[in-house]
């Protein structure tokens, strides 16, 4: 048993400093469902017109990453363009009503 | 017992019919479009937050905040850097199309002395017609192909019809048509909403922080902020027009901006251009 809890602290030690991988490789097909994610939220960020520049440039580099081969970095960059689209999606849809608090009147 | 059930029952259907109208009904009188008040509270926040600089300064923007660029401005109009692009526009605007015609044709009063009435609301269209728009339309009914929004031509073309309006009040009417009350009012939800990355919204610089400075740049106020374009920029070592103005403000906070002219761009400057109505026509305009 206190071997065991020793082997988890250890794994879970080398997991805090990133000498473990958290899984394996990332592969094309995480990247491609990642991006589509990504791209599908930017998407409805579009039809709020608030489309955000560094939505577009991060999934740029996700593409980038993935025309080398480096899938790893390609799915944490569509990952990061997806929570980028979110956040500009509730931006506009909070905006809807949050504007007025800005008012002169 | 049975009209005891009745009042109940006429109690639950008058208070249903309270909640479906609050439904439908603005929540308050801040709600119902009022343009005349708007403009009325809005010149008088920018007074009120500057008392020493008089109404009709505020169309020199950064200029009107600060005493030392006040100066340098003032020494800056001797020779002023919007000159070329003046003198340009004036022989674009006389130049017949192929087909013969100027833009004189195009205009009332020949396009002179008219920049003051521009945005306009068209009740044929329903929709608001800013001068950048009418100048390509007019371009386009004679054969010729449209400018672009954000370059020197544009902003050629409107810093002559601007010059020729100097010190005539600004005059925008929003007749009494809900499309024109619709189209003020998403203009104001335009100014006054957040976007970006950085969250800003139109009025977070020139409504809160006119005067202040962001990065080397003082920012200007809202008020007769459109009445002095288009503008020379030093930043951009050139012309800009309204559209190049608005699309760069929104690509500055991380946002994409909309493409020049789409509705939400003319709505917004349909109203701050009304409420800048009174404050006189200053452009073009030179900004550091």
């Amino acid at each position: 048993m206190r071997k065991a809890m020793l082997k988890s602290a250890l794994v879970l030690a080398l997991f805090a400093a990133g000498v473990l991988p958290a899984r394996a490789a990332g592969s094309e097909d995480d990247y491609k469902a990642a991006y589509a994610a990504a791209e599908a939220a930017n998407k409805e960020a579009g039809k709020l017109r608030n489309q955000w520049t560094t939505t577009a440039n991060t999934l740029a580099a996700a593409k980038k990453a993935a025309e080398v081969g480096d899938f790893d970095k390609a799915a944490a960059s569509a990952k990061e363009a997806e929570a980028l689209a979110k956040a500009s999606i509730f931006q506009a849809t909070s905006e809807k009503t949050r504007w007025r608090e800005m008012e002169i009147r | 017992m049975r009209l005891r059930s009745a009042i109940y029952l006429a109690s639950a259907a008058l208070a249903f019919a309270a909640l479906t109208l609050a439904g439908t009904l603005p929540s308050g009188a801040a709600d119902k479009v009022d343009p005349v008040a708007d403009a009325k509270a809005f010149q008088k926040f920018f007074t009120d937050k500057f008392p020493k600089v008089k109404l009709e300064d505020f169309v020199n923007g950064p200029y009107s905040m600060n005493e030392d660029l006040y100066r340098q401005w003032q020494d800056k109009e001797q020779f002023p850097p919007y000159e070329f692009s003046l003198e340009m526009g004036k022989e674009m605007f006389s130049k017949p199309f192929k087909n013969g015609k100027t833009y004189a044709d195009c205009f009332e009063n020949g396009g002179i002395g008219v920049r003051q009435n521009y945005p306009l609301f068209d009740a044929k269209e329903g929709k608001v017609i800013t001068l950048e728009l009418a100048l390509n339309r007019c371009r386009e009914a004679n054969g010729e192909q449209p400018y672009s929004y954000v370059r020197d031509e544009m902003a050629a073309l409107t810093a002559y019809m601007a010059f020729t309006s100097r010190g005539k009040p600004m005059d925008i009417k929003i007749p009494d048509d809900p499309r024109a009350l619709a189209a003020y009012e998403n203009g104001k939800e335009y100014f006054y909403t957040r976007r970006g990355q950085l969250n800003f919204s139109c009025a977070t610089c020139h409504v809160q922080s006119p005067g202040e400075r962001i990065r080397a740049e003082i920012l200007a106020p809202a008020l007769g902020i459109v009445n002095a374009m288009p503008i020379y920029r030093s930043e951009w070592s050139g012309m800009g027009t309204t559209s190049r103005r608005f699309t760069t403000c929104n690509s500055q906070i991380r946002g994409v901006p909309l493409s020049p002219q789409d509705d939400e761009y003319r709505n917004v400057e349909y109203y701050l251009s009304y409420v800048s109505n009174g404050l006189p026509i200053s452009g073009p305009g030179a900004r550091p």
